[in-house]
C-alpha cells in the first residue's frame, strides 16, 4: 500500500510527521480507511481482554496448592510407540502462522486488483484456520478421553483444565469467527464485490474495497499472535 | 529546510491563525485545506421502523439510550427509597427481609454504576453530541451504532428480568466478591448472579460496539478545519472515558466469564477451599483476590468513565453560561487525559483492607494522591472561568455550581480515603458511601441535569421551564446535601455499611435521629426529580419556542441547519471551522460571540485567540 496523497496537506515521516498530522483537522490518521482504524483499537481492547485472561492464568498456576501438570506429558503424542511432546500443538502453531503468510499475500494481491489470486488465498487461509480448529477439537477430545474436566483433571491442580478450556477455547471461537468471515470474504472477493468502484455492503451504504481485506487480515493476524502467547505461556512453561 | 517551511503554509493556515490583531483582511487568511474524504453517504430511514425502532441515526440513538437509561435510573431510584425507608425506620416496610435489603443495595448500586450513569454519559450524551460537536453527519458506522443501542437494551432486560426469577436478583452487593457471590446463602446465588453477570457481558459487548464509533467518530471523521486542540471539552471528556471504557471493561468481562464458569461449570477460578456447615465444597485452590483486583481494574477507571465526560460538559456549560473562555483550554484538555492515564494505576486503594502487603498500599496510595493534582487543576480553572465572567445565574448555571461544590467535597473526602492508616479505620463505613456519592453520584448527577436543561432546546427546539427548573434545583441540591453529609458524621462514629439493621447498637442511640432525618431529605430528592419529567412533558406541551441558538454560544451542534437537528446534522454543506469554541467576549468583537464556523476576515480586528 502506498503513502496517502492529501491535498493540501505535506507529509512528513516519523515522530514529526506523527506530531503534525495529530495537531492537524479532519484526521488523525491520515488516509486510514475508518474501519481499518476501528479493527486497530478493537485489536488493543481485545488484547486487554487476552492479558487479563493470561494474567489471571499466571496468577491461578501461581498460587495453587497442588502441583501443576507436567505439560510436555501431558500434550504428548504417541506415534508409532514413542511419546512425542507438544507433536500437536507444533503442527497446529505452524498451521496457524502459515495461514497468517497466506493472509499477508491476499492482502498484497487484493491491493494489485488481482482478483483470482487475492481470493484463492483468502480460501487457503480460511482452510488453514479451519484445520486449526479441527485439530483443536481433535486436542479437546483426547484431553477430554483422558479424563481432563475444566473442574479437575488427573494429571494435578484442578486449574490446569479450568484455564485451559476456558482460555483455548476462548481464543478458539476468535478462529472459528475469522473462519466464517474468511469463507463470507472469499465469496464477496470472487463474486467481484471490491471491482468497479465497489458493491454496497448489507445494511450499509459504504461500498466494498479491497481494504476490508486487510482489516480482516488484521484480525486475523491478531489471532494468530495470541495463539503465540498462549503457546508460549500454556505449553512451553 | 526553508522551503520545507514554504511548502507547508497552507498547512500552517488550517492549524493556526496567524494573524495580528491589526492585519488586512485577505481571502487568503480563511483557507481551510479541502476535505480528505467524501461526503458520508447516510441511510434514511422511511418506515416508522427504521426511523424511530433500530434507527440508524446517532441523534435517535443517543435519545434510545437516554430514555432507556433514564428508565433504570428510575428503578434504582426506587430501590433506594426502599433502602432508605428501612434504614431510617426499620420494618416501616412490612415485606422487607434482610435478603431483600441486600438484593436492593446491589441492584442500586449496579444499575446506577454501569446501567444508568456510564449508558447516559457515553451512550446518550455521547451519541448525541459527538456527530454535531466535531461536524460530522453522523457516527462512522451507524448500523453497529444501532446494534450497540439493542445490545445495551436487552443487558437492561436481562438485568430487569433477575428481580423475576426464582431467588430474585443477586444481593452479593455490587463489586460481586466472591466466594460468598455465588454460594447458598446470598440471596439470588442461582439465577440471579447468572443474569447479572450475562447482563454485563452484553452491556461490555454493545459498549465496544458504540465505543468504537464515538472513538473513530472523533479521530477520523472531524470537519474541515476541527483539529483536536479546537473541540469541545466535552467531546474530549466523552473520548478519554470512552478509550478507559475499551480498555477497562475487558476486566469485567474476564472476570464475569471466569464467575459465570465458577457457577455453572463448578471451576475453582476465584474459589478457595471452603467449609459449609462442616462440608468442604468441592471447590478448592482458587484465589478470591484474583477476582478484586480484575473487579478494580475494571472499577477504578469506571469512576472516571463517569467523571470526565462530566468534567467535559461542565466546563463548557460554565463557559456557555458566564459568557468566558473556558480557563486553560490545554490545561483542561491534559488534565483529562491525564487523570485517564493514572486511573490505571489506582486500583488497588479499593483493597486496602484485603490483607495486602502495606507497601502495596503505600504505592496505591502514592499514585491515588497523585491523581488529585489534575483533578485540583480542573477546579480551580471551572472557578476562574467563573471569577469575572458576565454569569448567567439561570438553572444550567446553578447546576453547574453545584456540581463544583459537591465534587469538591466528594474530591476532599477522597484524599483521605486514599491514605491507607486513614482508610483502614473508615472502610465499610458510611463515610465511604458520603464519599463516592458526593463524587461520582450527586456530582455527574448534577452536570446531568445541566446539560439536560442546557441541550433540550437543541434536541426538542424549546426552552425548558427556570422556575420548575429552580425548585428541581434547590431542592435536589440541599437535599442530597441533607442526605450525604450527615453521612460523613456516621461514619465517624463507626456505622457500618451495607447492615439491614443496626437494632440495639451503641451507635444507633445517637444516630436514631440522623437517619430519620437522612431518609426522609431522600424520599424529598428522589420526589424532586419527577419534576423534571413533569417539566420535560410540560415543555413539550407549551413550551416557549427556543430557535436558533438560543444561549449564544459557539460549537457546532448549535449551527444545524435546523433546530432540531435532521437526520445528516448540517444540511447541504459541512460546516468549516475556523477556532475553538470558546471565543465569548472577544474585545473589539461585535457580539459577545464568535462561532467556530466565523472565518478570521469577519474578526480582524478582535483580540481572538489563536487556537
Amino acid at each position: 500500500m502506498s503513502d496517502p496523497q492529501i491535498e493540501g496537506l505535506q507529509l512528513k515521516p516519523g515522530f514529526k510527521g506523527m506530531s503534525e498530522d495529530t495537531g492537524s483537522d479532519q484526521t488523525m490518521f491520515k488516509g486510514v480507511h475508518w474501519g481499518k482504524a476501528m479493527m486497530w483499537i478493537f485489536l488493543l481492547s481485545d488484547t486487554f481482554v487476552f492479558s487479563c485472561f493470561l494474567i489471571s492464568y499466571m496468577k491461578g498456576r501461581g498460587s495453587t496448592l497442588v502441583d501443576w501438570p507436567y505439560p510436555s506429558e501431558v500434550f504428548a503424542l504417541h506415534v508409532g510407540g514413542v511419546s512425542v511432546p507438544l507433536l500437536l500443538i507444533a503442527i497446529m502453531t505452524f498451521v496457524l502462522i502459515t495461514s497468517s503468510g497466506t493472509m499477508a499475500l491476499a492482502v498484497k494481491y487484493g491491493y494489485e486488483k488481482n482478483r483470482k489470486m487475492c481470493g484463492w488465498l483468502v480460501l487457503a487461509t480460511a482452510l488453514g484456520g479451519l484445520t486449526f480448529v479441527g485439530m483443536q477439537a481433535f486436542e479437546w477430545t483426547k484431553l477430554i478421553e483422558e479424563g481432563v474436566r475444566p473442574w479437575e483433571n488427573p494429571f494435578g491442580a484442578a486449574q490446569f483444565g479450568s484455564f485451559f478450556f476456558m482460555i483455548t477455547g476462548f481464543h478458539g471461537t476468535h478462529v472459528s469467527i475469522g473462519v466464517i468471515f474468511l469463507f463470507i470474504y472469499a465469496y464477496k472477493v470472487f463474486a467481484g464485490h471490491y471491482e468497479n468502484g465497489g458493491k454496497r455492503g448489507w445494511f450499509t451504504t459504504m461500498k466494498g474495497d479491497y481494504v476490508e481485506i486487510e482489516i480482516l487480515g488484521l484480525y486475523w493476524h491478531f489471532v494468530d499472535l495470541v495463539w503465540v502467547f498462549i503457546f508460549a505461556f500454556f505449553y512451553l512453561w | 529546510m526553508s522551503d520545507e517551511y514554504d511548502n507547508n503554509k497552507s498547512y500552517q493556515a488550517q492549524s493556526s491563525e496567524t494573524m495580528g490583531g491589526s492585519a488586512p483582511a485577505s481571502p487568503d487568511m480563511d483557507y481551510v485545506r479541502p476535505a480528505e474524504t467524501p461526503d458520508q453517504e447516510l441511510y434514511h430511514g422511511h418506515s416508522f421502523i427504521t426511523k424511530w425502532v433500530f434507527c440508524q441515526d446517532a441523534k435517535v440513538i443517543g435519545v434510545q439510550y437516554f430514555l432507556t437509561a433514564v428508565f433504570t435510573g428510575i428503578v434504582g431510584l426506587i430501590l433506594s427509597w426502599l433502602m432508605r425507608l428501612q434504614l431510617g425506620f426499620p420494618g416501616a416496610a412490612g415485606f422487607m427481609t434482610a435478603e431483600h435489603y441486600y438484593q436492593f443495595v446491589t441492584m442500586h448500586g449496579m444499575i446506577m454504576v454501569v446501567y444508568f450513569l456510564t449508558a447516559l454519559f457515553l451512550g446518550g450524551f455521547g451519541n448525541y453530541l459527538i456527530p454535531l460537536m466535531v461536524g460530522a453527519r453522523d457516527m462512522v458506522f451507524p448500523y453497529v451504532n444501532m446494534i450497540s443501542f439493542w445490545m445495551f437494551f436487552i443487558a437492561v432486560a436481562v438485568l430487569m428480568a433477575s428481580f423475576f426469577v426464582p431467588g430474585g436478583p443477586t444481593g452479593a452487593g455490587w463489586t460481586l466478591y466472591p466466594p460468598q457471590t455465588i454460594l447458598p446463602g446470598t440471596p439470588g446465588a442461582g439465577m440471579g448472579i447468572l443474569l447479572m453477570l450475562v447482563s454485563l457481558s452484553l452491556f461490555v459487548i454493545g459498549f465496544t460496539m458504540g465505543g468504537l464509533n464515538y472513538l473513530i467518530t472523533i479521530l477520523q471523521a472531524r470537519t474541515r478545519g476541527m483539529t483536536l486542540m479546537r473541540m469541545p471539552l466535552t467531546v474530549w471528556g466523552i473520548f478519554t472515558a470512552t478509550v478507559l471504557a475499551m480498555l477497562a471493561f475487558p476486566a469485567l468481562l474476564v472476570s464475569a466469564i471466569m464467575m459465570t464458569l465458577d457457577k455453572i461449570l463448578g471451576t475453582s477460578f476465584f474459589m478457595p477451599t471452603i467449609l459449609q456447615a462442616g462440608e468442604v465444597l468441592e471447590y478448592g485452590g482458587g484465589s478470591p483476590i484474583l477476582f478484586q483486583h480484575l473487579f478494580w481494574f475494571f472499577g477504578h477507571p469506571e469512576v472516571y468513565i463517569v467523571a470526565l465526560p462530566a468534567f467535559g460538559i461542565v466546563s463548557d456549560l460554565i463557559s456557555v453560561h458566564s459568557r468566558k473562555n473556558i480557563f486553560g483550554y490545554r490545561m483542561m484538555v491534559w488534565a483529562i487525559v491525564g487523570i485517564g492515564a493514572l486511573s490505571f494505576f489506582v486500583w488497588a486503594h479499593h483493597m486496602y483492607v484485603s490483607g495486602m502487603n502495606p507497601w502495596f498500599g503505600f504505592f496505591f496510595a502514592t499514585t491515588t494522591l497523585i491523581i488529585a493534582v489534575p483533578t485540583a487543576m480542573k477546579v480551580y480553572n471551572w472557578i476562574l472561568t467563573l471569577w469575572r465572567g458576565n454569569i448567567r445565574l439561570n438553572t444550567v448555571m446553578l447546576w453547574c455550581l453545584g456540581f463544583i461544590v459537591t465534587f469538591v467535597n466528594g474530591g476532599i473526602t477522597g484524599i483521605f480515603l486514599g491514605n491507607v492508616s486513614v482508610d483502614v479505620p473508615l472502610s465499610d463505613t458510611y463515610f465511604v458511601i458520603a464519599h463516592f456519592h458526593m463524587v461520582m453520584g450527586i456530582a455527574p448527577l448534577m452536570v446531568i441535569m445541566g446539560a439536560v436543561y442546557h441541550w433540550f432546546p437543541l434536541v426538542s427546539g424549546k426552552f425548558l421551564d427556570e422556575k420548575l427548573g429552580k425548585w428541581h434545583f434547590w431542592l435536589t441540591f440541599l437535599g442530597a446535601y441533607s442526605i450525604y453529609f450527615p453521612m460523613h458524621y456516621l461514619g465517624f462514629i463507626g456505622v457500618p455499611r451495607r447492615y439491614f439493621e443496626m437494632y440495639d447498637s451503641p451507635y444507633m442511640t445517637s444516630a436514631v435521629g440522623m437517619n430519620e432525618f437522612i431518609s426522609m431529605a431522600a424520599f424529598i430528592v428522589g420526589a424532586a426529580q419527577f419534576i423534571l419529567i413533569y417539566n420535560i412533558i410540560r415543555t413539550l406541551k407549551v413550551g416557549k419556542k427556543a430557535g436558533q441558538n438560543p444561549w449564544k454560544a459557539n460549537s457546532l451542534e448549535w449551527l444545524t441547519s435546523t433546530v432540531p437537528p435532521e437526520h445528516g446534522n448540517f444540511g447541504e454543506r459541512l460546516p468549516v471551522v475556523h477556532r475553538w469554541p470558546y471565543d465569548f467576549s472577544v474585545p473589539g468583537a461585535k457580539d459577545d460571540f464568535i462561532t467556530q464556523t466565523t472565518p478570521p476576515s469577519e474578526v480582524v480586528h478582535t483580540e481572538v485567540e489563536k487556537t
